[in-house]
């Protein structure tokens, strides 16, 4: 459900460059995500099919996601670590008190016009 | 060749601009907007109500209830004496701006003071989409446990108050008060936080003191 709303959410940000740089087709558009962003690629990407069918001016728009790895700083030991394996509780020193660096990113990176 | 424009923003750019605009013009109105987001059976509904019923001599009250698909809880509140419109999100786990926008102009606002969006029960979508509240607050119910806030971190770090809720039921389960303030704490350190229980009153004063400190 949460991934429908951000690729409705990604399609209006998306439309908005479109008109304001007189585009009316694209061939793709980028994402990157992070990997603790909350979204499931696999998700994402069937819910952008369903949606740029539903949408004369994305129709066939290509959607391409470049994951962003997600780690985490430990303030304890000051070393870093992979989230994704270790979540909250650093695998260094044991300590709770670390912080996400990078992996929560959602960024529309480009969008590729047709020549 | 097909040609590639760099965007690198973030998809919530759109929303939060709609967000922005959307706090401004309710300031001008005077109408101080709450987004109240828990989880599914925290209790949402019955917090307000008894909000509703200490307050509404003292403020008008507007009350926004987004759902997937129903009115209950809007004929509820209704009841009580305040306005009430009823959103549904159509499958939608989250309200955004222009929903909450949407939503209040199907509302007459004139002399409301004070206006809560019930959001859709959900720990983790709402916390990711500015509504154009002029505060976030979010609500964690005893029975729900005192660990939510290592699992639902974002929640915990955009809101502006945590409501306890259900303190009356504190003797039945292994809710530990203290350890879960030093847990949001460290999320957050700015958030203040309100234990209260609707059912016995307690600790209700403290929480509507801030919201009539807080109103414009």
């Amino acid at each position: 459900m949460h991934e429908l709303g951000v690729v409705f959410h990604v399609i209006d940000n998306v439309k908005e460059v479109m008109q304001e740089n007189n585009i009316d087709r694209l061939e793709s558009v980028t994402l990157s995500l992070g990997k603790v962003s909350s979204v499931i690629p696999s998700y994402l990407s069937d819910c952008w099919k369903w949606a740029v069918n539903k949408d004369e001016m994305m129709k066939g728009c290509e959607l391409i996601i470049e994951p962003i790895e997600a780690i985490t700083f430990c303030e304890d030991c000051e070393n870093t670590y992979d989230t994704i394996k270790y979540g909250k509780i650093c695998p260094h020193c044991k300590s709770e008190h670390t912080y996400l660096l990078q992996g929560n990113e959602f960024i529309i990176k480009e969008i590729t016009v047709p020549s | 060749m097909a040609k590639v424009i760099e965007l690198n923003k973030s998809i919530t750019d759109s929303n939060d601009r709609d967000a922005q605009k959307l706090r401004e013009e309710l300031k001008q109105k005077g109408v101080f907007l709450i987004n109240l987001m828990s989880s599914p059976g925290s209790g949402k509904t019955t917090l307000l109500s008894s909000t509703i019923e200490d307050l509404k001599d003292k403020v008008n009250i507007a009350v926004l209830e987004a759902d997937i698909d129903s009115d209950v809880d809007a004929v509820k509140i209704e009841k009580l004496g305040a306005k009430s419109v009823q959103v549904h999100t159509d499958g939608m786990c989250h309200m955004d701006a222009g929903m909450t926008k949407r939503g209040l102009e199907g509302m007459d606002l004139t002399g409301i003071k004070l206006a809560f969006l019930e959001n859709v029960g959900n720990l983790i979508c709402p916390a990711e989409f500015d509504t154009g509240a002029h505060k976030n607050v979010m609500i964690l119910s005893v029975p729900e446990g005192d660990d939510k806030p290592l699992k639902y971190p974002l929640m915990f770090s955009m809101s502006d108050v945590l409501l306890i809720t259900k303190t009356d039921a504190k003797p039945y389960f292994d809710f530990d008060i203290e350890a879960c303030k030093e847990r949001v704490l460290r999320l957050n350190p700015k958030i203040k936080i309100f234990p209260v229980s609707a059912e016995t009153k307690e600790g209700m004063d403290a929480w509507e003191a801030w919201l009539l400190e807080n109103l414009f």
